[in-house]
């Protein structure tokens, strides 16, 4: 337990990279409680009601008094001479927002029913906190849905990528001789192909006609296919140096296989650098999945997540009548930038170089 | 000598990461259910006999081996094919490569030029103030996605109306004389360029500013002080020396960040580059432009890497091969 205790320590020590951790249990909170935090059911979709501009909140009246959060219905209307459609305040009639209030129907966890929510919009009132897209999804609802693809996707990626390129450069280190040679000469072309590229590629060579969950397995698996190499690299580095050591050659002389001195004897000692390693990566994660989508090639709609959401950001028109649309980029920006901070701070706890 | 022998193993030994990657790509395009001439075909523009020269110059009809020696020898002989539009592979990746490289010199020369001065002044000053804005400042560039960067520097650019929005010429290019085009290649490349160097001049600075302060700790730099002489002078003729090693082998993975990162900047910016060509040959399912564009990529991050390592062995004649 010793080394936890003295990690969090350090860690609550330096004001900045504790607030990212913070910052980062309370975006993944909101995305583990994205139903009771949601106005709308992760499908809701109101074609009618598209580009709606975000609803307005007021807590002081036309009287200078304070009142509950209320807002007001938009009216919408279409110019016949300028051909668009426009989005007009009705003034005539109050909703008072709801909170703790009742709202759809959901799966608490995933274990059992529930239909209580954060903020619940009241009867006939078209709440949309931040806004609708070009398909009536309110925004600020799927923001927590999106989440729960763009947060997790990095660290289901790092499943699969981690233990590939432990046992790759485990096995490539430990051999030696021609094995590593040819071992390190493919890892080395993977390396040699822009990531990007290669993603996109992949992402484009797969068929259409699947289910979301299927195609957010694949999308994993691609992700997974990028990192796997340098880390390959880094760890095979780790065993050149530790097979050398006195208690290897110990376990060699007792007579244990080679398979199980590279996974039960050497691998487990670089764990270090793979903690450190999960946090420096899971962002560079997000932002492939992020860009990847943002192309069109990643989340499919009807799914969300924060880059297939700022995939209309793409056209002009939106990014300048419609900014609200840009809210998922802020969120990856934050997200990024907390597993930024939290990651140099675990590297500077977990390298003995820098205590003073 | 040496160090011609150098470089001549080590162009010798990026052969077979060729040849590997050009085997990766092959497969990976060739196994997926995309007929590769599907687009030909259904372009009415294209007349019978492209198809068959197509067919007969990829091998469609022969085992999937002879289909890989085929292309491998007609890519370096230089007939890539046609694409989808009739046009020749080979002209229009010849444009897209200088656009892409022009960007990336750009975006090289712009951030080290930042780079290492403000990473030098955060080592000699550490944990000063300007050290730790540089910190939190280094910290949101590198966070911010580039694509949504480059979203809200199209937004400035619309709204202040200082910068062109997107392309590489204005409509009015072909009128102007040499010093006009000239400057109106930097008024399109500006905002690329801050974007891409904002990024990559992050992790520069970060990484000079690591090294840096691992040198001025170490004995040597303390004897060279210990001897009398000035603080400039022990930084630039002693520390500097040896810290700027390891970013001279962070050349090539700027390039290879570069050519990846540059894609999307390139397709919001619609600048006319590699990266987003290769994207719109993705998305139009056009199998020799994304084989060829794929290719030349990878040519191109390894020629980086052959750069880098060059220089890092004329700056330090430890490195052997």
């Amino acid at each position: 337990m010793k080394p936890y205790k003295d990690f969090f320590y350090k860690l609550k020590k330096d004001k900045i990279p504790f607030s990212a951790f913070i910052v980062l249990v309370i975006l993944y909170c909101l995305i583990l409680f994205a139903d009771f935090f949601a106005v709308y059911p992760s499908n809701y979709s109101n074609r009618n009601l598209a580009y709606q501009p975000p609803s307005n909140l007021y807590i002081i009246d036309k009287n200078n008094r304070l009142k509950f959060p209320y807002t007001y219905n938009y009216i919408k209307t279409f110019d016949k001479d300028s051909l668009e459609i426009e989005y007009k305040q009705d003034r005539s009639k109050k909703y008072k927002l709801k909170f703790f209030a009742k709202g759809y129907e959901y799966k608490f966890l995933g274990l059992f029913k529930c239909n209580l929510h954060l903020i619940s919009k009241p009867e006939d009132c078209n709440l949309f906190l931040l806004g609708t897209d070009i398909n009536g999804h309110d925004v600020y609802s799927r923001l927590f849905f999106g989440g729960q693809i763009s947060l997790t996707i990095g660290f289901l990626a790092l499943l699969i990528s981690i233990p590939i390129g432990a046992i790759y450069g485990g096995i490539s280190g430990y051999l030696g001789g021609r094995v590593d040679k040819i071992l390190m000469r493919t890892a080395e072309a993977v390396m040699s192909v822009p990531s990007f590229y290669l993603l996109i590629i992949l992402a484009s060579i797969l068929p259409s006609n699947m289910t979301s969950k299927q195609r957010f397995a694949l999308i994993t698996a691609i992700l997974a296919l990028i990192g796997w190499a340098g880390f390959a690299r880094v760890i095979r580095g780790m065993v050149l140096s530790i097979k050398n050591m006195e208690y290897i050659k110990a376990i060699e002389t007792i007579g244990a296989s080679r398979r199980r001195i590279i996974i039960k004897h050497i691998l487990p000692q670089t764990s270090s650098y793979v903690i450190i390693a999960i946090t420096l990566s899971v962002p560079s994660y997000i932002l492939a999945e992020s860009g990847l989508s943002f192309l069109g090639l990643g989340i499919q709609l009807p799914d969300a997540s924060w880059g297939n959401m700022l995939k209309e950001a793409q056209e002009f028109a939106n990014i300048l009548y419609r900014p609200w649309l840009l809210t998922p980029g802020f969120l990856i920006f934050i997200a990024v930038l907390s597993f930024n901070v939290l990651g140099d701070k675990i590297r500077d706890i977990s390298d003995p170089k820098t205590i003073k | 000598m040496s160090t011609w022998v150098y470089i001549f193993k080590r162009i010798l030994s990026s052969i077979p990461i060729l040849f590997i990657v050009s085997l990766i790509s092959f497969f990976l395009i060739r196994l997926s259910p995309v007929d590769p001439l599907a687009q030909l075909k259904m372009n009415p523009a294209i007349s019978k006999e492209t198809i068959e020269k197509e067919t007969k110059r990829l091998g469609l009809d022969k085992p999937i081996i002879v289909q890989y020696m085929l292309w491998a020898k007609n890519f370096i002989v230089g007939n890539m094919g046609y694409c989808t539009d009739n046009t020749k592979v080979s002209t229009k990746i010849k444009s897209r490569i200088l656009n892409t490289l022009l960007l990336s010199i750009c975006v090289i020369f712009v951030s080290w030029i930042i780079a290492l001065p403000l990473g030098i002044i955060a080592a000699v000053y550490y944990d000063s103030l300007f050290d730790k804005i540089l910190t939190v400042l280094t910290s949101v560039g590198m966070a911010i996605p580039s694509f949504f960067f480059a979203i809200l520097m199209l937004l400035f650019a619309q709204k202040t109306g200082w910068f062109p929005i997107g392309g590489l010429q204005s409509v009015n290019f072909p009128e102007m004389n040499l010093i006009q085009k000239i400057l109106d290649i930097i008024h399109h490349l500006a905002l690329p360029v801050f974007v891409l160097s904002t990024i990559s001049l992050s992790s520069i600075m970060r990484q000079m500013r690591a090294n840096l302060l691992d040198i001025l700790n170490q004995e040597y730099v303390k004897f060279a002080y210990a001897k009398g002489l000035t603080k400039f002078k022990v930084i630039t003729k002693h520390a500097l020396r040896n810290a700027i090693n390891p970013i001279i082998t962070m050349l090539g993975f700027e390039f290879a960040g570069l050519l990846s990162g540059a894609a999307l900047t390139e397709y919001v910016f619609q600048y006319p580059g590699l990266g987003k060509l290769i994207l719109e040959a993705v998305l139009a399912s056009d199998i020799n432009l994304v084989m060829a564009s794929l290719m030349i990529g990878a040519f191109m991050l390894i020629l980086g890497n052959l750069i880098a390592d060059i220089l890092l062995k004329i700056t330090d004649p430890r490195v052997r091969v």
